[in-house]
């Protein structure tokens, strides 16, 4: 290779000024030889654009199929698809009015809130004790509980519903309260041990030695600073219990208890004719919570994200 | 009184006196065991215990509202004749295959590039990331009207161009419904691998690539022996999370075909489902998700050691 360089050098005062000009450019050390405007055209923004289009465009088909009167949405031949002539606020007043979907809406936020409130407590105790109180074996501890995060959801249902049975909480939100901790602690602990690694200890040596307990050093040292933490598992968590989806099928039976990505597929889809209108309506106004959530926090969802990787 | 009997410094130290229960709280073993009570106890109990729950229903004849008595490997007898578990064995490692290598293929381009100098970069990655915040069922669904028989867009688009007649088929016959659930679950699946991947790129410092530029490597050799190996790490945590989670979905099979058509697209976490919970042989599906955990652990384990357990990757050489 870097003979061919030389060669290609030497020969610079030659033919070719396509390899020449590509020889000075690689010359010029800081300058990327690649990095011409119009290459980078082709090379970076065109695919880019393309995964971008790819990536939204279910979204915005969803927005314009909720908005668009029956009418149009199975008339292609007159009606340019991808537009909404005459727009309709029918399937969402439909949504709203004519079916529980407020209902489930309100369900779908306590049991997220809950949640995320318990396994944040949970977790964030449980992330002091192994990253902080340093006892003989944390790290072992520290790794069941990340282990448990591998445990996937397909394999627990069907026990966890005989178990949900035995407590008396079939049909009731309070099963999916308890049964969503079990994957919200492993990760938001996991993201906590991360986040208290990065709080510096001297500080709790400095209370220690001021004679502040270790409750007290918690409560007024660490979690202030452990903040941003907690808000990024937090959201997380949020996320996480609000697309769970298996548990609340299998444990939820009566129409009004159901969580909205349950109901939307098992109350909206009737009969054989989809009533396609609605459906996209109520998975928009199902996405719109989470996606507003989301990019009110999007620099903490990225960084617990990829923290939580990296760890 | 102790502290009154310390003139020499007359530091006094400022503990005040603690009641029982305080004490008890700065116990540190207690105060570990009281820490650690909430998360181990709810994963025990939700966790621990109904995954032993489930081996043990997977050797019995359980339905709903008849506890099982042992049955020994009978259920597991029944599916090794059952060609309908084979299905969903052979349809979970096919769609997990695929989807897994067209995840990391699609992810790591979309990586690459984003980490290059771009313009509201912080706003691409946001909208990037869409897909895999949004719930999994609802973007499903969308992709089942997507998919519409009649009414589905692609077919509209490919028509409109010229490149067909007819509308496509996307989800009415086995091999189209098969793939046409493989590309949902790329869809779903590429940000979380791009962001992740992402967040590894800009580790790595850019002090290697310079230098391998002095020595006039071209981009696809700076991408081979710089990048890739920096990256495998990363790359190996989140093969892992990919892998194990695709091979266990539910939601997108559940939304879009419910295994059908003629049960050519069921997992089998989608099979257990349905001979579990509708079924009611809950004895049965649990059998089927058991049957799920040998492929889970050696995907886990391939994707560990075949990437990540290399010395030189933890960076103990320079090699």
């Amino acid at each position: 290779m870097t003979d061919a360089r030389i060669n290609a050098a030497d020969d610079q005062a030659g033919v070719d000024p396509a390899l020449a000009r590509k020889v000075s450019a690689a010359a010029a050390a800081e300058r990327m030889a690649w990095d011409t405007r119009s290459r980078r055209m082709v090379t970076i923004y065109l695919p880019l654009a393309c995964f971008v289009l790819i990536l939204l465009f279910p979204f915005y088909w969803m927005t314009v199929t909720a908005f668009k009167p029956n009418a149009e949405l199975y008339n292609y031949r007159e009606n340019n698809p991808f537009w909404i002539t005459s727009p309709t606020l029918d399937h969402i007043y439909h949504l709203l009015f004519k079916t529980a979907y407020p209902t489930w809406l309100w369900t779908t936020m306590i049991v997220a809130v809950c949640s995320t409130f318990l396994s944040l407590f949970a977790s964030t105790l449980a992330a002091y004790a192994i990253q902080r109180l340093r006892f003989k074996g944390s790290q072992y501890v520290g790794l069941a509980i990340y282990l448990a995060y591998l445990v996937p959801p397909s394999i627990l249902f069907i026990p966890l519903a005989m178990m949900v049975n035995w407590l008396g909480l079939f049909d009731t939100p309070m099963a999916l309260i308890l049964v969503y901790p079990t994957f919200l602690i492993p990760f938001c602990t996991w993201l906590l041990i991360g986040y208290f690694k990065s709080i510096p200890y001297e500080l709790e040596e400095c209370a220690l030695i001021d004679g502040a307990t270790r409750v007290q050093i918690l409560r007024e040292i660490t979690l202030p600073l452990a903040v941003p933490g907690l808000i990024s598992a937090g959201i997380f968590s949020f996320t996480l219990s609000w697309n769970e989806f298996i548990y609340a099928l299998a444990f939820i039976q009566s129409s009004e208890k159901k969580t909205v990505p349950v109901a939307i597929l098992t109350e909206l889809v009737t009969g054989d004719v989809y009533q396609w209108g609605a459906l996209m309506a109520g998975s928009l106004l199902g996405s719109i919570p989470v996606a507003l959530f989301y990019s009110l926090f999007v620099d903490y969802y990225v960084s617990s994200l990829t923290g939580a990787v990296k760890e | 009184m102790d502290m009154a009997a310390t003139p020499p410094t007359r530091w006094v130290r400022p503990k005040r006196e603690l009641g029982a229960i305080a004490k008890l709280f700065d116990w540190k073993p207690f105060l570990v065991f009281i820490c650690l009570l909430p998360a181990v106890g709810l994963l025990l109990v939700f966790l621990t215990y109904p995954l032993g729950l489930g081996i043990w229903l997977a050797f019995t004849d359980t339905t709903i509202g008849r506890s099982g008595r042992w049955v020994g490997l009978e259920n597991f007898e029944f599916l090794i004749e059952d060609r309908l578990w084979w299905n969903a064995v052979f349809y979970s490692v096919f769609y997990t295959g695929i989807a897994t290598v067209l995840k990391f293929g699609l992810g790591l381009w979309l990586a690459l590039l984003l980490n290059h100098h771009l313009p509201f970069k912080s706003i691409l990655r946001a909208i990037i990331l869409l897909p895999w915040i949004v719930p999994t069922v609802l973007s499903a669904i969308a992709f089942w009207w997507i998919y519409d028989p009649q009414f589905s867009i692609i077919s509209y688009l490919l028509i409109e161009m010229g490149l067909r007649d007819t509308n496509v088929d996307f989800i009415n016959t086995p091999w189209p419904a098969r793939w046409s659930l493989i590309w949902a679950n790329v869809w779903r699946g590429i940000p979380f691998v791009a962001i992740s991947l992402l967040a590894g790129l800009q580790t790595i410092s850019p002090s290697l690539y310079e230098a391998a530029m002095l020595d006039g490597t071209t981009g696809w050799q700076r991408f081979r022996y710089i990048t890739f190996p920096m990256l495998l790490p990363i790359l190996a945590i989140v093969m892992t999370f990919s892998i194990i989670f695709t091979f266990t979905d539910f939601q997108l099979v559940y939304a879009i075909t419910r295994g059908g058509p003629i049960n050519s697209t069921h997992l089998l976490a989608t099979l257990a489902f349905q001979r579990g919970i509708p079924g009611g042989q809950l004895g049965e599906g649990a059998a089927i998700a058991v049957s799920m955990i040998p492929f889970l652990v050696f995907a886990t384990l391939f994707s560990y050691y075949a990437l990540a357990r290399r010395k030189w990757q933890q960076g103990e050489s320079d090699d």
